[in-house]
């Protein structure tokens, strides 16, 4: 699959409508799982699902950016563009993930985060910089899945981990390369372009040491569910025994000589 | 020439926004009232319009002075530059253009100086280079920054002015909002106290990071600040914005500033925030 795709069908694979979404995954790699909804501040966003699953024997908290893939599910949704109460809730599921000792899995997949008039009024800077915050000092084992889009703050949000996996398809940048494209020549058209200058695939993302492993997809698009739940497992029982104190600093290295 | 390149990029606020550098020139006009003012008048009334009241932006250099004990500040971190990590065309000539155009390395300044005999490490950012956004050296100064303080005791004072990003850095640019954020983490967790001013312009990737997180988050008035430009607000919701959206009176009103404080008022103001986190002293 790699030979002969550039940057800009790579982005067109990780946009792909047929790809599985956060909760395929979920629904692929867990034995049970129970959604937790709501900031306990003003509301509850669909484009973030949050709760607690059981993989194997383990218990681990998903924070999980989720598309629609009709007009009707991406009223709930939102193309998977979080809003502040998104990160609210992500940030308090995290939070009780951390008292009871339970390891953060992260899925990413979001063209950035939601840019709207109401996500300005609640405060959506302050909400993904609380969600960095937090996240960089949470005593439990964090690993981060780019299963598709990673867009912008909206994304890294998410992916401030211990470890950040990507799928061989998936892209991860700073912004939209139609955004990028936009900023920079005043010509969104040239995005194609754009693409190829931000280094935004899995491969150039993991050679410049921002991403720790690449997961390899099916033909169909996609990480086989069974592998997705092998390296998951692998994680876990890796970062599991791991003390707090070294997890911490250790994530406080792996960001540090970014 | 840059600076018309700049504006280009911002056309949402570029009717009303000048950047400041040192002025050269004997006069100065008034980018909101169009009126001729003294540039002696102009910085010795702290780049505020002496007609209108229109806040100019102030650079780096300039907002130190206006800010710190005169001849406190020791700069650190100077010699880190910019490593083009992403080899972009064009990327280290435009760095070296700005450079030789606003006098600054970079588009923060950090180091360490006194606001009214109070010893403090103070960075400031500048929007004159490249609009103030944030690739490497700028986190890695801020991140510095806040290291050292930690290290050293010290409060930290930032004030923030940045489009966000930098765009020619890619991915290394948005890995900054972590790196940044997770020192000024450490600092906190020291029981240090930082304070953030936001200025004209924070957005985008440093609103979204360390300017959010200030244990007091003072703001100039009238500032624009906000996560998504409004153009790209514009564009996603094919709508107009209200009147006074995202400035820091909305800010205020919304729950996420603390204070709107004028120019002339900071020492005064900064003064009382270090003092009152130097709880041994009282």
């Amino acid at each position: 699959m790699e030979n002969g795709i550039n940057a800009w069908e790579k982005v067109q694979l990780a946009r792909d409508k047929e790809r599985p979404y956060a909760a395929d995954y979920i629904e692929e790699i867990c034995d049970e799982f129970m959604e937790l909804h709501g900031d306990r501040l003003s509301g509850d966003d669909g484009a973030l699902i949050g709760g607690i699953g059981r993989i194997d024997s383990y218990y681990v908290t998903i924070l999980a950016q989720q598309k629609g893939r009709s007009v009707k599910q991406n009223m709930k949704r939102n193309f998977g563009m979080v809003s502040p109460e998104g990160y609210r809730k992500a940030v308090r599921l995290a939070r009780m993930s951390e008292k009871f000792h339970r390891p953060i899995l992260c899925l990413v997949d979001t063209p950035g985060a939601f840019c709207g008039i109401e996500a300005e009024e609640n405060g959506q800077g302050e909400a993904i910089a609380q969600t960095i915050y937090q996240m960089s000092g949470l005593k439990v084992p964090i690993l981060s899945v780019v299963i598709g889009e990673g867009g912008s703050g909206g994304a890294l949000a998410l992916a401030v981990a211990d470890a950040v996996y990507m799928a061989e398809n998936a892209v991860y940048s700073i912004l939209s390369p139609e955004g990028f494209a936009s900023i920079l020549w005043k010509d969104s058209g040239r995005a194609a372009e754009a693409a190829e200058l931000m280094k935004m695939t899995a491969p150039e993302l993991y050679q410049m040491g921002v991403v720790d492993k690449l997961l390899p997809e099916r033909e169909e698009g996609g990480v086989e569910g069974s592998q997705f739940k092998k390296e998951v497992l692998a994680f876990l029982e890796t970062y599991g025994t791991i003390d707090a104190e070294t997890l911490v600093s250790r994530r406080y290295e792996r960001f540090r000589k970014l | 020439m840059m600076l018309k390149e700049m504006f280009k990029k911002t056309p949402a606020v570029e009717k009303t926004r000048h950047v400041v550098q040192l002025p050269d020139g004997l006069f100065q006009k008034c980018p909101q009232c169009h009126h001729i003012v003294y540039t002696e008048d102009l910085v010795e009334n702290q780049y505020v319009c002496p007609e209108c009241g229109h806040y100019w932006r102030v650079s780096a250099r300039a907002r130190l002075s206006m800010v710190l004990d005169k001849g406190s500040f020791t700069e650190w971190e100077e010699d880190l530059v910019s490593k083009d990590p992403l080899q972009f065309p064009g990327y280290l000539e435009k760095i070296a253009k700005t450079q030789g155009a606003t006098g600054l390395s970079e588009a923060v300044i950090v180091g360490r100086g006194r606001i009214r005999k109070l010893d403090t490490a103070i960075g400031a950012m500048s929007s004159d280079f490249l609009m103030g956004s944030m690739g490497q050296v700028v986190g890695e100064r801020i991140t510095r920054l806040f290291e050292r303080a930690t290290e050293e005791k010290l409060p930290v004072v930032l004030f923030c002015c940045s489009g966000g990003a930098r765009m020619q850095e890619g991915i290394h640019s948005l890995m900054q909002m972590a790196k940044t954020a997770q020192a000024v983490r450490r600092h906190s967790e020291a029981g240090l106290l930082y304070v953030s001013v936001l200025t004209d312009p924070t957005t985008g990737g440093v609103m979204a990071s360390f300017a959010m997180l200030g244990d007091v988050i003072l703001a100039e008035p009238g500032a624009l600040i906000g996560f998504a430009g409004p153009r790209v607000i514009e564009q996603t919701i094919r709508q107009k914005l209200p009147e006074g959206f995202q400035t820091s009176e909305f800010l205020l009103e919304h729950g996420f500033v603390d204070r709107i404080v004028k120019r002339g008022q900071y020492r005064k103001t900064l003064q009382m925030l270090i003092r009152s986190a130097q709880w041994k002293t009282v």
